[in-house]
């Protein structure tokens, strides 16, 4: 339990930075394709015997990197790409269970998380990957978010912008896979965009915003945690229902315009 | 004197098109150049070359005396204003966070609030970027072009959608950061009754280079005024 809720404040903090960016570049999306594309690296794990998070990991950072380089090289949008990257994971997960017989109790973990399975050596390696990405975004912070902004202004400030929207890819495509356990392959995106879309609407500056998306994203998770502990339901789904009700309570509280956001 | 800009038989072939032909000229320090031609002249074209943007092309470009091929540390000399800042109406900055972006340095924190004060924004630093007015988000992109002290301003026909007021003001401020400051300017326009009282040189600009010299030089000139204002007046009722 105790691990639980410490991985899951983890991956909580993780998504919504890393989250935040792709909101702001209209890639929603991306996470969910990169989550998609981890079930086909899920399955490949699962029928050669090895742990599938290792080739979830391999799976979709391989292919973010690749449909990113194809949506450049042939200027396809970014939303098409999505659906690409979205519908071939699945399809290689799908032929792989196929041709292995099924495998549906271990897969079955994988699409809606496990969190209170965690292992102590998924708890150690989720801190240290959510350390080592904090790390690199606060290093990176100024290019990361002036590239988020304008991508033109940024490089002709000097900022090597391909450079960091491949790792920006790279960022979400480890972050996705790190977050398999916490919520499955099915509801991730609700993480990366849910938190963050709600506080876009009430924070000011980047930072504020970042922080505020931080708090609604880990009161999600860990609320959602302990509730579904105690009355034995699905964590994925109570944490994703807890972050969409703080998003329709602030859809409330702006339409009544008691509050300025 | 120092040679801020040397351009040298530039040449840029787009499909089927050729966007600019054989174009030379020389910016020096201080001085304020006003391009003028009408829409579709190639303007864009030589900002994305000079800004090195466009890398395809042929010729030479220099800023400080130094081909862009070479290096690119001639960008942390320029301020850059394009003409219309696309980012998204809800992103989550205020006008701080948007000048602090180009600031390299962060010991020089205290700079935003001396340009913020100098362009008249000083009150609105905590307000989001995109409940500005255009007039006020072009301001702030004036400030983020000169938080790092810019050798050299480039502005991309900056004042297209703008109230007059906000114009005016803009006009002021550039004259200032010319005469006092002494920051070389290379600005894109329409408007030639600005680029009369503002630049002291002028590149007539349509594919290729029609004129360019001492601003009192092309004034004179009632054939040359007269073919660019008519430009310019098609380019404005194109506009509207």
């Amino acid at each position: 339990m105790q691990r639980a809720l410490i991985s899951g404040a983890a991956i909580a903090i993780l998504c919504s930075v890393v989250g935040l960016f792709l909101v702001l570049r209209r890639y929603s999306l991306f996470g969910d394709a990169i989550a998609h594309s981890s079930f086909g690296g899920i399955a490949l794990g699962l029928m050669a015997g090895i742990y599938p998070l290792w080739t979830a990991y391999g799976v979709s950072l391989v292919s973010a990197l690749i449909i990113t380089r194809i949506k450049d090289r042939f200027n396809i949008s970014g939303d098409a790409s999505v659906a690409v990257l979205l519908s071939s994971g699945i399809a290689v997960g799908l032929v792989i269970i196929g041709i292995s017989g099924g495998f549906t109790i271990d897969i079955f973990s994988f699409l809606f998380g496990s969190i209170l399975l965690v292992s102590v050596n998924d708890t150690i390696m989720i801190l240290a990957l959510t350390g080592i990405i904090l790390i690199v975004v606060l290093l990176l912070y100024r290019q990361l978010l002036y590239s988020t902004f304008n991508e033109e202004q940024a490089q002709v400030s000097g900022i090597q912008v391909e450079k960091i929207n491949y790792l920006i890819v790279f960022m979400a495509g480890v972050t996705v896979v790190t977050s398999i356990q916490l919520v499955g392959v099915l509801l991730i995106s609700a993480l990366f965009v849910i938190p963050n879309v709600t506080a876009i609407m009430y924070g000011k500056g980047f930072k504020q915003t970042a922080l505020l998306s931080i708090t609604f994203s880990i009161f999600s998770v860990v609320t959602g945690i302990l509730v579904s502990y105690v009355f034995d339901i699905a964590p994925a789904g109570t944490i994703v229902l807890l972050s969409i009700g703080l998003f329709a309570g602030t859809i409330g509280i702006r339409s009544t315009g008691l509050v300025k956001t | 004197m120092l040679k801020v800009l040397e351009i040298e038989h530039l040449t840029v072939d787009y499909p089927g098109v050729r966007a600019l032909d054989d174009v030379s000229f020389t910016v020096n320090e201080g001085d304020f150049l006003g391009i003028i031609g009408p829409n579709g002249a190639g303007k864009s074209t030589l900002f994305a070359s000079m800004l090195g943007m466009n890398t395809k092309y042929k010729g030479k470009i220099k800023f400080f005396e130094i081909d862009i091929k070479k290096s690119k540390d001639y960008l942390k000399q320029i301020g850059y204003v394009p003409q219309k800042p696309i980012f998204e109406k809800n992103f989550p900055a205020t006008v701080i966070d948007v000048v602090r972006m180009d600031l390299r340095k962060e010991s020089e924190k205290n700079k935003i609030d001396e340009i913020l004060q100098q362009l008249w924004i000083h009150e609105l630093g905590n307000r989001r970027i995109g409940e500005l007015s255009g007039g006020q988000q072009q301001r702030v992109f004036i400030a983020k072009a000169l938080v790092n002290n810019p050798k050299l301003l480039i502005l991309d026909e900056p004042v297209t959608g703008i109230d007059q007021q906000s114009t005016d003001l803009f006009y002021s401020i550039l004259k200032e950061l010319n005469s006092k400051q002494k920051i070389t300017i290379i600005w894109s326009s329409h408007d030639l009754d600005a680029v009369k009282q503002l630049a002291n040189h002028i590149a007539c600009l349509n594919r290729t280079l029609f004129f360019h010299g001492e601003s009192d030089e092309f004034f004179k000139n009632d054939e040359l005024v007269k073919q660019y204002s008519e430009a310019s007046m098609q380019e404005h009722m194109h506009h509207h």
